[in-house]
């Protein structure tokens, strides 16, 4: 590719086959308390990636 | 669907289901934005008169370019169709019934009182008391025996201010810690605090025992003296920052937050973000006011491109440091395109009134700590457990797709629709939209992947 240059990230296609162990963080819990998101929250399923 | 936009010298598009990011040029970005409403031949033939002294819109790298867009869209990172509907729910379906964390609320109380709480002083509308450890002893028991196979249990000590009940604190850390063999479960423990009644004790525990700690600061001394008074109404920075400084200093690189909240009064929090990082704090976290539509702390249309421009000015701040060696966190930023939630994560939300609960004094059950105190929302206690099922239901119901307005934004699967209890309290439904945080949070998300793309680039010497 010339024009584009394509970012590492986790095909989130692919994470529906291996993903939904719910170990993770409950997303609140860690600082925010009053505007949650999900994407800043760490993946604890070491076999997914 | 797409998202393009461009920020710090970038054009960034993100195939929003996939999750794939792509930094383009100038070509490919325009051919990107029209590539679904236009046919080839005519965008190319347009876009080539458009640019005629442009030699990189010639039509032999229009073509190229157009058919390197092509490719990414077989390949499934460009143009990605939402797939994801059928499975929404999915995840809280397989889960239903377990519980992963709890904030316990401790001590409905406080040493401060800072007129913006959405907590109203730690009392959340009600009187002021703390857990008793039988209590709290319970609530540990409840999770632990409602958390099936899940391992990694989490427990927020929360208030008011959860220092002003810390032996019950300690005592349940020393509980929760014999049962860890005996089940097969590690607790993760996070303690809020504005940190009045820090000392070396408290130091020592939180050092020990707390995988997090999340420290109540404003900011510039003005800012946060202006509301973290204390019943006197004196302001507490001088008081207390010191001790979050012992405190970092001594944690020796173990999570904590530097916790602000900005609100109408500076909505120029750049500078308060600034002051926490001239008195030594890296890890940091503001966050915009949750308050009453009519309080005169509630930020404002006006306020709202100056917050725009922070967040842009905070994501430039992040990359100069980190280029200088000076790195430092924005809980926001924090976005790790590689290793991120899985699908079934982004699509089922933060988990409040299912896998997370918070726990008043008493025992009672709410679907998370905003709802404390509404009495609609209590679910049950830790004795019987949830028996208000309809309410349990309509968080179990509240994926990402149940939000109608989210269903066709790009940053519905960053997000996940977004906070149950903003939501409810910004539009009577926990599947409405806080609009105005739902703006924040996409500047947010344009300027945390920014940073991501910036840090990958460099990475791969490519900036």
């Amino acid at each position: 590719m010339t024009h584009i240059k394509t970012i590492n990230t986790r095909n989130l296609c692919e994470s529906a086959k291996k993903g939904g162990c719910g170990e993770c963080q409950t997303s609140c819990q860690s600082a925010c308390k009053t505007s949650c998101g999900i994407a800043n929250q760490k993946c604890e399923n070491k076999n997914a990636k | 669907m797409i998202h393009a936009y461009q920020l710090g010298g970038y054009n960034i598009v993100l195939d929003v289901c996939s999750g794939a990011v792509h930094v383009v040029d100038e070509v490919s970005y325009a051919i990107i934005t029209h590539f679904e409403d236009v046919p080839r031949e005519t965008l190319l033939a347009a876009l080539q008169d458009a640019h005629a002294s442009d030699p990189s819109f010639r039509i032999e790298e229009l073509e190229a370019c157009y058919d390197e867009v092509l490719a990414l869209k077989e390949a499934g990172q460009l143009f990605t169709p939402d797939t994801f509907a059928p499975i929404a729910g999915d995840l809280k379906r397989r889960t239903a019934g377990v519980v992963k964390a709890l904030c316990l609320h401790v001590a409905h109380t406080c040493n401060l009182n800072c007129a913006y709480c959405f907590a109203s002083q730690g009392k959340y509308h009600g009187e002021r008391a703390v857990m008793s450890y039988d209590v709290g002893k319970q609530a540990l028991d409840f999770l632990v025996n409602n958390s099936g196979t899940r391992r990694h249990l989490e427990v927020d000590f929360f208030g008011g201010e959860p220092l002003m009940n810390f032996q019950v604190v300690k005592d349940l850390v020393a509980y929760a810690r014999t049962l860890e063999p005996k089940y097969n479960k590690e607790f993760r423990f996070t303690l809020t605090t504005n940190g009045v009644l820090i000392d070396d004790d408290v130091i020592d525990f939180c050092n020990r025992e707390m995988s997090n700690v999340v420290l109540s600061l404003d900011g510039r001394k003005e800012i946060h003296d202006r509301y973290r008074v204390d019943y006197a109404g004196n302001g507490s920075w001088e008081k207390i920052v010191p001790k979050f400084q012992k405190l970092v200093q001594a944690r020796g690189g173990k999570n904590y937050y530097m916790r602000g909240t900005f609100t109408h009064a500076n909505p120029d929090f750049l500078n308060d973000i600034q002051t926490m990082l001239d008195l030594g704090f890296t890890e940091l976290s503001m966050e915009p006011v949750v308050c009453a539509e009519n309080s005169p702390d509630r930020l404002t249309e006006e306020d709202f491109p100056i917050l725009c421009a922070q967040y842009e000015q905070l994501a430039a701040l992040m990359i100069r440091r980190r280029r200088e060696g000076r790195p430092f966190t924005f809980y926001h930023y924090m976005i790790d395109l590689n290793g991120g939630p899985c699908i079934y994560k982004r699509i089922s939300g933060c988990g409040s009134g299912t896998e997370y609960m918070a726990v008043t004094p008493t025992g009672e059950l709410y679907p998370c700590h905003q709802f404390v105190g509404e009495e609609r929302f209590k679910l049950g206690d830790i004795y019987t457990g949830v028996t208000n099922t309809a309410v349990q239901n309509e968080f179990a119901a509240c994926n990402v797709y149940a939000h109608p307005e989210c269903r066709d934004c790009w940053a519905r699967l960053y997000c996940s629709g977004g906070c149950a209890a903003n939501a409810y309290h910004a539009t009577g439904t926990v599947t409405g939209v806080y609009r105005y945080g739902c703006e924040l949070f996409k500047k947010r998300m344009e300027c945390a992947i920014m940073v991501a793309v910036d840090e990958q680039l460099s990475e791969n010497g490519d900036d």
